[in-house]
């Protein structure tokens, strides 16, 4: 019952949250500042993991062909049909829900423990709104950025990986990559990464907005939104995968 | 004025406000006492539309709040300023961003008008040229100070200040109270202070309501208060050891 309670507050948040901001000029400056907390803060991060995760990709493609009958440039076609489909998406998405969704439950539920939200309340301001709006729109529209950014790094990672190792040549990496390509693949990648950009976010704010209590509990709605963001990157992923490929 | 008739507040099966009505008079200081977990802040949340009450009217000036839709209630919100009891100044942002905050979000002041108000207001509280600090560069008197120039920013028709003196010193309680008090008469509003703190009740309290298991148990001045033989009025009022002496000294006409 309980769970169900809270999917119909989620929703009735949701209904609030996009409702018309007080102040175009606010809600601008607002998401500029959201889209370096959300986004250009967390370069570093995916940059960082981008990179290595397609490296051990394509070790781990390279050394598992053991038949002579798999062509080299096998490689560069498992790395990026692996990082297009499922690690910059997905992976990367259940890796920033920790980052990011943290980051909001705990500051909103620190603003709710410390009586800030009451305080935009009292005054006349649509909190959820002014507060949720912005983080929302920032992380749709820097979320696919970031992704084809991360696709961009996990094919150089895989390149350097493999060359480094003298397991392929340049010329057979980049005939793998551009083996059997299907464009649309990268739209199904977009598509999920903008789902789970709003699922990061509304659901990291639910549970910073609705923080009752003291500082334990803006600790323990921090871990529960990112353990209920991912549970839900994850079932988004099942069916997305199910409505688009196939 | 603010009214509130027959307002009734439970959360689950703990009922919280019992058929409470009281009236709020504008230019004055009311005040809202009573032990902890009686329902002060329950009812202040309830004025304010925090809470939403389950029985009952509040109403600001002849304006039924319970009926009014969430944009109708935004429009009243605008005429409060509230001073919480910790404050709740926006952390990420300056002692002047605080203040400009209300400024920006409703009205289309120019920024410098809007700094010429920030500058007032500070003056007002006796903060002037700490326009650039945190809130966490701030002692807690200074915030509670911050946190009165944010409430009167707006010119509000309203004020209310969820225990303006908890954790300061006498010295600073005393002028957060005067302050209070000066700025209540100053622009005419309705002052609402919830206070445990007798002295602040003594020394600023033109309406006080006693409020005891959710109920008004009580309602007078602060020269009323003193005299009453409600037993459970002297029993807070006289529980510290120094209200105690106070009381035996009038007794014994010293």
């Amino acid at each position: 019952m309980k769970v169900l309670g809270n999917i119909g507050k989620y929703f009735l948040m949701l209904n609030i949250i996009f409702s018309k901001p007080e102040k175009w000029r606010i809600f601008r400056v607002r998401l500029m500042n959201e889209i370096e907390t959300i986004g250009i803060k967390s370069l570093p991060i995916v940059t960082i993991l981008s990179v290595f995760m397609g490296a051990v990709i394509s070790l781990q493609t390279a050394a598992n062909m053991d038949s002579p009958l798999l062509p080299e440039y096998t490689i560069g076609f498992i790395t990026r049909s692996s990082t297009i489909l499922e690690f910059s998406p997905t992976i990367l998405s259940l890796i920033l829900a920790g980052k990011i969704g943290s980051n909001i439950a705990s500051e909103i539920g620190t603003m709710r423990v410390t009586e800030q939200i009451d305080a935009l309340e009292t005054m006349g301001v649509n909190s959820l709104s002014y507060l949720v709006l912005p983080k929302i729109a920032a992380a749709i529209l820097f979320f696919p950025i970031m992704t084809i950014f991360s696709i961009g790094l996990s094919l150089i990672g895989g390149w350097i990986a493999i060359v480094s190792s003298n397991l392929s040549t340049t010329e057979t990496y980049i005939f793998g990559l551009r083996s059997f390509f299907v464009l649309s693949n990268i739209g199904y990648a977009l598509i999920k990464t903008v789902v789970f950009a709003f699922v990061i976010v509304s659901i990291s704010s639910f549970y910073g907005y609705y923080t009752k209590g003291g500082a334990l509990d803006v600790g323990r709605s921090s871990t529960q939104a990112v353990v209920i963001s991912s549970i839900v990157i994850l079932i988004c992923n099942f069916f997305l995968t199910q409505m688009i490929l196939l | 004025m603010i009214e509130v008739k027959n307002i009734n507040k439970a959360f689950g099966s703990n009922k919280i406000l019992k058929n409470l009505s009281a009236k709020f008079e504008t230019g004055k200081v009311n005040m809202i006492i009573g032990q902890s977990g009686q329902g002060k802040s329950v009812l202040a949340k309830c004025i304010v539309g925090l809470h939403e009450v389950d029985e009952g009217i509040v109403s600001y000036d002849g304006r039924n709040f319970s009926e009014l839709d969430n944009f109708q209630r935004r429009e009243i919100r605008k005429e409060i300023g509230m001073l919480f009891q910790g404050s709740a100044l926006f952390d990420s942002m300056t002692v002047e961003e605080n203040i400009m905050f209300p400024l920006k979000m409703f009205t289309d002041m120019s920024k410098k008008q809007m700094l010429e108000r920030a500058n007032f207001c500070l003056d007002r509280v006796n903060l002037s040229g700490k326009n650039k600090l945190l809130p966490a560069e701030c002692s807690g008197g200074m915030q509670k100070r911050i946190a009165i120039a944010r409430a009167i920013a707006m010119k509000p028709k309203y004020l209310f200040c969820d225990e303006p003196n908890s954790g300061l010193d006498p010295k600073t309680s005393i002028v957060i109270d005067n302050l209070i008090k000066e700025i209540t008469y100053e622009y005419n509003i309705t002052t609402v202070v919830i206070s445990h703190d007798m002295n602040s009740v003594i020394e600023i309290g033109d309406n006080i309501i006693f409020i005891h298991e959710g109920q008004n148990w009580w309602s007078g001045d602060r020269n009323s208060i003193i005299k009453t033989d409600n037993k459970e009025i002297i029993d807070f009022v006289y529980a510290s050891e120094f209200m105690g002496r106070i009381k035996s000294l009038m007794q014994n006409n010293i």
